[in-house]
């Protein structure tokens, strides 16, 4: 029986509505069960899809997110390019390579400044954090203004860039535009590394995760836009096989789907990447990760704001790396004609890794898509953490427990920003 | 005179398209001295586009207990942190909006000279596109109100 029930309904002026909701049920002083509903997975743009036009792809799967909307375009570039048998050049895929980098950047910035750092320094939100620690936040706009330069002047805009397609890009941008990001990203060199020092003085309680990580992977570079998939554990595979060792089902108790990474709790992300590939992260980047205390790996999900700062520090020297040797392509873009088959791409969104699959039909119409975003596979990774996190603070008050959970919540920086703006917070104590 | 309309929205999700909506028919009167964008409400990004404006006009989709779908609500911002919604707070990692993006502004001097907040009550924010019948019947009414507001301005 329910002697005590709460729910806090989270948000007033909300654009969009959602079924997000994190439910704890507790019983006999025993947490019995961890329902998160942050995510709603794209069932609606995998139906929507069927019978566009392979070239549509990209620019309708950008719309998933507005904070990763390269990823998405990245991942499906990839599919359909393989199902038509095109390799882009070398200079398209380094252009892809620093837009991603700007995504990145900017979502990162975001998330540690706007999100994940009140909960280091006890403050309710960015708001409160800015009024004593105004030039700090004035620090994290510039660098998110800087990852969002990028996006502009190679995807067309900051938000669902309009400059990309299968095959390229419509226009590749001149030289001379990149020389002024450039200068931007110098500045925002600093400003990084200042962050990560920042971040890295944070009071991170002790705890690691034992599941096993996933991360996309290339042989001598920190994978962004493409790779094969790797485990913490050692095994490799391409991007074909994802849906073989990835398997989303439905679990007792709860109305989300769960990812296993053949038949166990895993996890994407930047823990996921640091940990397999921090060996491939630039001099400045790793020597950045060193002076914060980190060595090759890390599962800490309490320091992932660090992982995230080192990887800001990454893009940005990867950027300038990427301008410094800029090759305008020419032409533009690759034409793709359409083929029969089925494709796979694999990226590593900001957030972790982000898989699609297409069928298309012999004139290039999608007959079947399949998307799994990062957060749907992290789910159980997080529940798993959340179930930890209450059942060690039963004895909190409702507001206190769910502070405890909503920092646990954002470790994983879940992405919700194309579903659900209200959170509900139910806690049954029963 | 420098203003900037914000349409903040998702247009893939039914009537949260209305923002967008507006600055689709603002952009096409092409007024002097208007920069029209869209949004998805990410604070950063609305401090960069109305910092430094005289005016600004903001138009959102909103839900309440008891609305009538397509009504509209007109709130006049001011520089003091005393808007008629608090910041609320989330577990949601990306759930920051235009309520957490005016009081950053204002702690961090980044508001517009003025700003004015158009919210229209949704009525269906599901999955899709086209605004449901009641939000696209107010759409003319809002267009009028925002054109003045600007010529008002101006």
């Amino acid at each position: 029986m329910t002697d005590r029930s709460r729910e806090l309904v989270v948000s007033a002026l909300a654009r969009i509505e959602g079924e997000s909701a994190l439910r704890i049920v507790v019983s006999d002083g025993q947490v019995t069960d961890v329902q998160l509903r942050i995510y709603e997975p794209p069932r609606f743009f995998e139906a929507f899809l069927r019978g566009r036009q392979h070239t549509e792809v990209a620019d309708i799967t950008s719309r998933i997110c507005g904070i990763c909307p390269v990823a998405y375009q990245a991942s499906a570039w990839q599919a359909i390019e393989a199902v038509c048998g095109i390799e882009p050049t070398e200079p398209i895929s380094a252009l892809r390579r620093l837009l991603y980098c700007g995504e990145w950047i900017s979502s990162h910035a975001l998330h540690i400044y706007m999100l994940h750092a009140p909960d280091f320094l006890g403050y309710p939100d960015v708001v409160a954090m800015a009024r004593d620690h105004r030039a700090i936040v004035e620090r994290g706009l510039r660098l998110k203004k800087a990852g969002n330069a990028v996006l502009e002047t190679i995807g067309g805009r900051a938000i669902h860039p309009v400059n990309t397609r299968v095959g390229g890009f419509y226009r590749a941008p001149l030289p001379a535009e990149l020389t002024s990001i450039a200068e931007k990203l110098r500045q925002a060199l600093d400003d990084a590394l200042a962050t990560t020092a920042w971040v890295a003085g944070f009071d991170f309680p002790d705890y690691e995760l034992d599941c096993d990580l996933l991360a996309v992977t290339k042989p001598d570079e920190y994978a962004i836009e493409s790779g094969t998939v790797t485990s913490a554990r050692g095994l490799t595979f391409p991007a074909q096989n994802f849906s073989a060792h990835v398997v989303e089902h439905q679990v007792p108790h709860s109305t989300a789907l769960h990812a296993t990474f053949d038949g166990r709790l895993f996890l994407t992300g930047p823990l996921a990447r640091y940990t397999i590939s921090s060996a491939s992260l630039s001099p400045v980047a790793r020597q950045a990760a060193r002076a914060a205390g980190h060595g090759d790996t890390c599962r800490n999900p309490h320091r992932s704001i660090v992982v995230r700062a080192v990887e800001i520090v990454y893009a940005i020297t990867e950027a300038l790396r990427i301008i410094d040797s800029y090759e305008r392509p020419d032409p533009a873009f690759i034409p793709v004609p359409p083929a029969a088959g089925e494709g796979h791409g694999v990226s590593e969104a900001p957030r972790g890794l982000l898989y699609h699959r297409y069928r298309l039909d012999q004139d290039g119409h999608i007959e079947s898509a399949a998307i799994v975003p990062p957060t749907s596979q992290n789910q159980a990774a997080i529940e798993a953490d959340l179930r930890r996190t209450a059942a060690a603070r039963l004895q909190l008050p409702d507001a206190e427990l769910t502070a405890a959970c909503e920092r646990t919540i954002r470790n994983y920086d879940p992405c919700i920003s194309c579903s659900a703006h209200f959170l509900k917070l139910l806690i049954d104590r029963r | 005179m420098s203003a900037v309309v914000i349409g903040v929205g998702n247009p893939f999700r039914r009537d949260d398209g209305i923002g967008p909506a507006l600055a689709a028919r603002i952009s096409e009167v092409n007024l002097p001295g208007v920069t029209v964008i869209t949004s998805d409400g990410e604070p950063s990004r609305l401090l960069d586009a109305w910092s430094g404006a005289e005016l600004a006009v903001v138009v959102d989709a909103i839900r309440q207990d008891g609305g009538v779908a397509g009504q509209l609500h007109r709130y006049a911002v001011t520089d003091s942190p005393t808007v008629g919604w608090a910041p609320t707070g989330s577990a949601s990692t990306h759930g920051l909006g235009i309520d957490e993006a005016i009081h950053l502004a204002q702690v961090m001097d980044l508001m517009p000279v003025r700003l004015v907040v158009f919210a229209v009550e949704a009525a269906d924010i599901g999955y899709g596109e086209h605004l449901s019948q009641p939000v696209s019947a107010s759409l003319p009414e809002l267009i009028e109100i925002v054109l003045a507001e600007l010529r008002s301005g101006t």
